[in-house]
């Protein structure tokens, strides 16, 4: 009744192959943007935007990125952490190097750079397939964080070894920094997020991203009707590594602030954002920011219970956490693979027949 | 021959040493991924439980007693007896069946003829849930484990190959527990040869990693096959986390020899038992030597984190299945 394609008639290409296709689609895509853009800002206080909002978009942005490298071209990466790593270290570099630039050159920069170790590291890919590629993303993760931990020059021979983001404004509001104010960060984040995600959308869409799922599906024929896996490969590496460099970079000037490599981007974020991209559902970009939320808001909402509600202690809560999650994950395999963007085309495909069921 | 030459040797040998601790973790890998195709990332979470089990056994230690505690207000916490060291191991050994019969009744029965990465994915949901449940059960503080392996340096080969050097060389310093470490692990292989070999199960485990399907229409029950298959794996971390334990104490930090392992794995080839032996003794000297020569004097150290990731990786981009593993055939 309400989700449907009957009576919505094309006439013209441009309408044909618009990114929503459906009226409903498009009406609850604006509406969303509306209300991030318009209301959010205005209701949004720090704890929302620290404990929520912000590690929401974030991750959304590296899940996206995973998803391309993971969902479309079918390479498994473990390497995320570290590439995250490279992003908000370059973000540093740049950062200090050059007072004067803007914060939305820098980050972007920064994307650029992950972009180019992303290719290097995703050289192995065009001779190791599967597992085996898992496993040597791993060499990324491992190596780029002794790297950024052994070489002083990424960290400006800071005694304590961390990198501080300095201060930057926005049109005269500073966004990074200690004087932050919820609303601006949380729009910078927001600009980020919904140009990379519509970016993203169309790429997948379009001839690139039809590559990509050949590749995925099965290289060796993709390789037989013309698909050059090499640039396939990489560009899905590069491109990969840009969200993932940028989502890296908001998470060290936008979010935490100061970094110390180990623990902020260890092997422990590469496994989240996966899980978030399993969860979500490979191959959606809705899913991947259903996946980040999920992710983000279930520790949240375990610790407001088990340390709010029933008053345990914060390890005690801190085992149960690590269990329930655990669970969740293996129950959500066995109950949809797909993940939550399968369960969202269900809902879909409920909603185009209601109110009658055949 | 200098020093130098006989402190190098040293480092050599005991490479060596922590190469047979890695293989040992990389064979419950190649069991479980022989035999039912999983990559199961939660083998070191395994070896990090059945750790756990072991000492609170051993000491008695009330279950979940840090649970109890704050549900009902009570302050239980041992129950004051002390088994003997190899009781506990058959316990532990008894718990790490049961645990295979759940995995295979509870995860992997619902996720047959799913994508591998599916079941990787289950298999780290598993290491977190693990993970938390072993805290959640025994207590997540660093724990003592003795099970009365000698430890520290051993004397006598201290002592008899001294006259190999000069005035300033007082013989190779090798710790005891490492060499126990490496004569257990040598067992292990041997047992786990004889066992594929010589027994019933052990040719219906090599049918099952041949052809799944082909061993299902000759009758062998895939299910039970699973569970044998854990259970050993299951083995294998028991003997991998005794041994970690008893080096370093029993703590999270164990559940990461697991990572360790994986170079290994790559190194040797995902399906070759003799792979992970040699993968893992390549990997073992290869990362002490290139910490002694390059790492500690030109690249300010702690390369072990990475440089048997790159070992492997540069090796796998000559030899993509790794040294011993099945020749890739690819078809449309």
């Amino acid at each position: 009744m309400f989700y449907r394609e009957a009576g919505d008639f094309k006439t013209s290409y441009a309408d044909d192959s618009q990114t929503f296709p459906i009226k409903f689609d498009r009406y609850r895509y604006w509406a969303v943007l509306a209300f991030a853009f318009l209301v959010v800002p205005f209701i949004i206080n720090d704890y929302w935007l620290n404990a929520v909002v912000l590690p929401f978009l974030i991750y959304s942005v590296a899940a996206i990125g995973l998803n391309i490298l993971t969902g479309y071209c079918g390479q498994v990466s473990l390497g995320s952490g570290g590439f995250m790593a490279v992003g908000a270290y370059a973000c540093y570099k740049f950062m200090t190097s050059f007072p004067g630039m803007d914060i939305f050159s820098v980050i972007l920069l920064s994307g650029f750079v992950t972009a180019a170790v992303g290719i290097l590291f995703g050289l192995p890919s065009l001779r190791i397939k599967g597992f085996y590629l898992a496993v040597a993303t791993l060499a990324a993760q491992f190596f780029l964080v002794w790297l950024f931990n052994k070489v002083p020059w990424f960290y400006n021979y800071s005694a304590s070894g961390q990198i501080n983001a300095p201060e930057r404004t926005v049109f005269g509001y500073a966004v990074t920094g200690a004087e932050t104010q919820a609303w601006a960060v949380y729009l910078v984040a927001l600009i980020f997020v919904v140009v990379l995600a519509v970016v993203a959308r169309n790429l997948t869409r379009g001839s690139l991203g039809r590559k990509w799922m050949a590749i995925r599906d099965m290289d060796i024929a993709a390789e037989i009707i013309g698909v050059n896996p090499m640039t396939a490969k990489l560009s899905a590496f590069a491109i990969s590594s840009f969200y993932v460099g940028i989502s890296g970079a908001m998470f060290f000037v936008l979010y935490l602030g100061a970094v110390e490599v180990g623990e902020a981007f260890g092997i422990s974020k590469s496994f989240i954002i996966l899980f978030m991209v399993i969860i979500g559902g490979l191959g959606s970009i809705f899913g991947s920011f259903a996946g980040a939320a999920f992710m983000v808001l279930m520790p949240v909402l375990l610790k407001n219970i088990m340390v709010g509600q029933l008053g345990w202690a914060t390890d005690l809560a801190a085992h149960f956490e690590f269990v329930i999650v655990g669970g969740l994950i293996i129950v959500f395999l066995i109950l949809e693979p797909h993940g939550l963007a399968q369960l969202w085309r269900l809902a879909k495909e409920k909603l185009r027949l209601w109110p009658f069921p055949h | 021959m200098s020093a130098g030459f006989y402190f190098g040797a040293e480092v050599f040998i005991n490479g060596l040493m922590t190469g047979v601790l890695y293989s040992l973790v990389a064979l419950g890998f190649v069991l479980i991924f022989k035999s039912s195709g999983i990559f199961n990332y939660a083998q070191g979470v395994m070896a990090l439980f059945a750790a756990l089990t072991l000492v609170g056994l051993q000491d008695g230690q009330v279950p979940f007693a840090h649970l109890i505690n704050s549900i009902f207000g009570t302050q239980v916490h041992h129950f004051g007896w002390h088994l003997p060291a190899l009781l506990a191991i058959l316990l532990t050994a008894g718990v790490m069946v049961v645990l295979a019969i759940l995995v295979e009744r509870y995860i992997l029965r619902h996720l047959v003829n799913q994508p591998d990465i599916i079941l990787f994915m289950a298999t780290i949901g598993m290491a977190y849930f693990m993970e938390g449940f072993g805290d959640l059960m025994w207590g997540s503080e660093i724990k003592k484990l003795d099970v009365g392996i000698p430890q520290g340096g051993n004397f006598w080969i201290e002592e008899n190959t001294a006259f190999l050097g000069g005035e300033d060389f007082y013989g190779f310093y090798l710790d005891s527990l490492d060499i126990v470490a490496a004569v257990f692990a040598g067992l292990l292989v041997l047992s786990l040869v004889l066992f594929s070999q010589y027994t019933k199960t052990g040719r219906a485990l090599r049918a099952v990693a041949d052809d799944h399907q082909a061993a299902l229409s000759v009758g062998i029950s895939l299910r039970f096959i699973w569970v044998v298959v854990w259970s050993i794996a299951g083995f294998i971390a028991l003997v991998a986390g005794i041994m970690w334990g008893s080096k370093s104490g029993v703590q999270f930090s164990l559940s990461l020899i697991a990572l360790k392992a994986l170079p290994v794995l790559m190194l040797g080839g995902f399906t070759s038992i003799p792979g992970a032996i040699v993968g893992g003794l390549i990997i073992g000297v290869g990362e002490k030597m290139f910490e002694f020569l390059i790492g500690a004097p030109f690249l300010g150290g702690a390369t072990e984190n990475w440089f048997a990731y790159m070992l492997a990786l540069l090796f796998l981009v000559f030899r993509p299945q790794g040294l011993f593993g099945d020749k890739i055939i690819e078809r449309v």
